[in-house]
């Protein structure tokens, strides 16, 4: 009555076995884990709290490109309204609303259609909703998906090989959200370097400069004079350390995005300078650009500075090319890498940051390690005072339990957090659940006349059903915690419904399996529950 | 075999605890008005995972003069700076408010705490939270919570009865709302980790209400005639030995980690330990007296017999 297939035998055995193989990684140091096969090497992560590290959430600010098409579209506009004699007023770019919109009044209510075919040459993209005079142009919703996904690929491609570039050891670089990227660098204790780095656009664009204007210089309280149509003016630091407006064409000649290669040098006087090299586009347009304007002065744009304005002395054949702005040796490598590493589509902004230095890590986890081996020695005790014999066989399962459990976190690569090491300590007292329901089932058995074996074996039949609805119950929160939570919550629901699957598999086969075998050695009479 | 054995319960209690129900109810009743009256005045205590802000835990070189580093960093205009001691003697934490600008005075602020601390000094957490990201938290947090109570819901009212479905979720209400009493009246930091310890609480308090739920079903199928009452009664009693014991190696094992699993882990079991007592009783006093209420129909419970037995084989 209470024998176990063979075939249940042996899965169990092999589960307990697989799991102790699985957790065991875990026990061997960095060196010892490379003999082992590839499979094996699956270990718990610890989480930045624990081994202390640099946690950033950054926000891609997807309206500023969406903002930036439209203001690109206003000058195209703007010719195409007065080629078919179209009337309007208060052309602008709107970012108060929830996506940026092109708005404008119509002078005659009648020229509705006709500016919206305009408006649809320009970009066949565009929403265009007219509300009497009043018109109002999108980026349509299926448009605006698109091209925010691709952008936030690239971010994160742009912030990894920045990441990497800067040296730090296993960063993890992974998309949160519609509009989040989460970077954690491990064994970062200061992250402004970093953040310096990520933080910045790194737009990199070879303009003009429009001779028909001025410079102007940056005095206390001056504001930035307008430029003629079709120029900006953008400041410029010069060598002094002074600022000066500098009127510079919109019209990209050549961009940033044509760049190969850039490395720090130093210049001919020896001051700190970048170099360039140019793919074949690049370098055509550069030759192009430089044959057509010899002798004219030039702009390099980085994020809408002036780095540098000199003049066309040569025209340049080969795609190579130097900056020397007034770098330091510092700001001269972080060009370069940035320029290497290529430019961020959208800009980007830190809006969490969590840093963890090395001694709290090494804190917590010997705190964590202690707590939850007290934890489990006084459950321990305290099971076997209860229920003698069967107590140990609970002891038993608990740590199978906490074996399986590392061997199941090891597998998923789960990353481990306090309050993880504290969900497994509560684990440890909640696990034994399943245990003490099976064990009341018995001890009612018995008192009810039943013999041993019969008393085993109904106790475990019947506590079953109480065990299945428990935990299913705590399962099914445990699923829809992980559909719908972020974060830490989703962490918790992924230990939280191994822990039930463990438990149930540890009460209701590994004891059971345990108590028959020791009920045949010993041919009981009486059980000591 | 016969040693000393130990009994929490003795096996054959006879508590009339469907009987003090209306002491219970009302004490019950007190704790939710505490409760909500505490979260509408008072509100919630929230860290800055909600609220947005700076923490700094730091260890200094030597023991620091709490006051006068109190007054320094008032000093710097950075809005509301609390100071206290945080676990050794040489370990403070810091935490500051968040700044009205942006990005720009967020450094500003980093530095200037920096600054004022002084070299020589083992930053051991620096955290800078967005008030954009803690608003999210938020509805993200509730939504899945209570998207996980619909979910229970749903499963027991299947299992089980309606009644049962009802009782459980008022339980598992007053449970939760005492949890959250417990974090305003009691000013506790509400945090991301006092999310995860209200959801504990629950997860156990669902789990023991079933347990004994069960039996309840149980029991009404075997004692067709018994009055509800008592049949409550007789299904407490029953299960009262289990009830005890899960409870009490759950407790051993939140005291290790309160005692020794250090500041961070012992404040988030503090809530859990609380919550544990308040689930035990709510399962006890609460969910099952109130199914005496709900016109539980009897004859429904025999044709589930049909769906418990096939589990049972």
């Amino acid at each position: 009555m209470l024998a176990i297939p063979r075939w249940k035998f042996w899965t169990i055995i092999t589960v307990c076995f697989l799991g102790m193989l699985f957790a065991l990684p875990n026990l061997l140091t960095q060196k010892s884990l490379e003999h082992l096969p590839h499979w094996m090497r699956n270990t718990v992560n610890l989480g930045l709290e624990l081994r202390g590290g640099s946690h950033l959430q950054l926000e891609v600010d997807l309206n500023a490109v969406a903002k930036e098409y439209l203001t690109n579209l206003l000058d195209e506009t703007r010719a195409s309204f007065r080629k078919q004699q179209i009337g309007y007023s208060g052309l602008s770019v709107d970012t108060k609303t929830k996506t940026p919109t092109l708005n404008f009044t119509l002078r005659n209510p009648e020229d509705g259609d006709k500016a919206k075919k305009v408006l649809k040459t320009i970009d066949p993209h565009l929403d265009v909703n007219i509300e009497g005079v009043m018109v109002h142009a999108t980026l349509s919703a299926e448009t605006l998906e698109q091209r925010n996904k691709a952008i936030i690929e690239q971010s994160i491609e742009v912030v990894r090989r920045r990441v990497d570039e800067s040296g730090t050891k296993e960063p993890i670089i992974q998309r949160q959200g519609d509009d989040r990227i989460i970077v954690q660098l491990p064994g970062v204790d200061d992250p402004a370097e970093v953040k310096a780095l990520i933080g910045r656009t790194a737009k990199m664009s070879f303009r003009l400069v429009d001779g028909n204007a001025p410079p102007v210089p940056v005095t206390p309280g001056s504001s930035r004079p307008v430029a003629p149509l079709g120029s900006d003016y953008l400041t410029e630091t010069r060598g002094t350390g002074e600022e000066a407006y500098i009127a510079v064409k919109k019209q990209v000649m050549v961009s940033g995005e044509t760049l190969i290669d850039a490395q720090a040098t130093f210049n001919q006087n020896g001051q700190p300078a970048v170099s360039l090299k140019f793919n074949s586009i690049g370098a055509r347009k550069f030759a192009e650009m430089s044959a057509q304007n010899l002798k004219k002065q030039f702009a390099i744009v980085l994020d809408d500075k002036v780095i540098s304005a000199p003049v066309f002395q040569d025209i340049i054949h080969d795609g190579n090319g130097q900056i020397s702005g007034h770098f330091t040796v510092k700001e001269a490598n972080e060009l370069s890498l940035l320029l290497r590493a290529g430019a961020l589509p959208a800009p980007l902004k830190v809006i969490e940051e969590r840093t963890v230095g090395p001694s709290l890590g090494a804190d917590s986890i010997h705190d964590g390690q202690r707590a939850t081996i007290l934890a489990f020695i006084m459950v321990s005790v305290f099971m076997f005072l209860s229920y003698s014999v069967f107590g140990l066989f609970a002891d038993i399962a608990l740590i199978f339990n906490l074996i399986l459990l590392f061997a199941g976190l090891s597998i998923l690569q789960a990353t481990l957090t306090l309050p993880g090491i504290a969900g497994i300590a509560l684990t440890i007292g909640m696990a034994v659940d399943a245990n003490v329901l099976i064990y009341e089932r018995i001890k009612e058995e018995l008192r009810a006349g039943a013999r041993p074996a019969l008393a085993i074996d109904s106790g475990y039949r019947r506590a079953m059903t109480t065990i299945i609805d428990s935990n299913l119950t705590t399962l099914f929160g445990a699923a829809v915690l992980f559909e719908f939570g972020t974060g830490p919550i989703r962490g918790f629901a992924v230990t939280l419904a191994l822990g039930i699957l463990i438990s149930l598999f540890t009460a209701l086969s590994l004891t059971r399996l345990i108590i028959t075998s020791w009920m045949r050695r010993r041919k009981v009479t009486e059980l000591p529950i | 075999m016969r040693r000393f054995r130990l009994h929490l319960v003795p096996y054959n209690t006879n508590i009339n605890f469907v009987g003090m129900r209306f002491i219970t109810f009302t004490i019950a009743s007190i704790v939710i008005i505490a409760s909500v009256l505490s979260m509408s005045f008072k509100g919630l205590n929230y860290g800055i995972d909600f609220k947005g802000g700076y923490i700094f835990e730091v260890r200094m070189p030597e023991v620091p003069n709490i006051s006068e580093l109190r007054d320094k960093l008032s000093s710097l205009h950075l809005g509301e700076v609390a100071l206290q001691q945080f676990g050794a003697d040489k370990d403070i934490l810091i935490k500051v408010e968040k700044q009205e600008n942006e990005e720009t005075s967020q450094e500003v602020a980093i530095r200037k705490v920096k600054e004022t601390l002084g070299a020589n000094v083992d930053y051991r957490k620096v955290e800078t939270v967005g008030p954009k990201v803690g608003s999210e938290l938020v509805k993200n947090g509730v939504k899945a919570v209570g998207f996980a109570l619909i979910a229970m819901l749903i499963y027991i009212a299947v299992r089980f009865e309606w009644q049962f479905a009802a009782c459980a979720i008022m339980a598992l209400t007053h449970d939760c709302v005492a949890i959250l009493g417990l974090f305003s009246i009691f000013p506790l930091e509400f945090n991301e980790t006092a999310i995860i310890a209200t959801l504990i609480t629950a997860g156990y308090s669902i789990n023991d209400t079933i347990v004994i739920f069960d039996r309840i079903r149980e029991n009404i199928k075997k004692y067709k005639k018994m009055a509800l009452s008592e049949l409550i009664n007789k299904s407490l009693n029953e299960t009262l030995s289990r009830t005890t014991l899960t409870a009490t190696t759950t407790l051993l094992a939140l005291l290790a980690l309160y005692f020794f699993g250090g500041k961070v882990i012992s404040t988030f079991s503090l809530p859990i330990i609380v919550g544990i007592l308040v689930g035990s009783f709510s399962s006890i006093f609460l969910a099952s007296p109130l199914l005496l209420y709900l016109n539980l129909k009897r004859i429904d419970l025999a044709k589930e017999d049909k769906i418990s037995q096939e589990a049972t084989v």
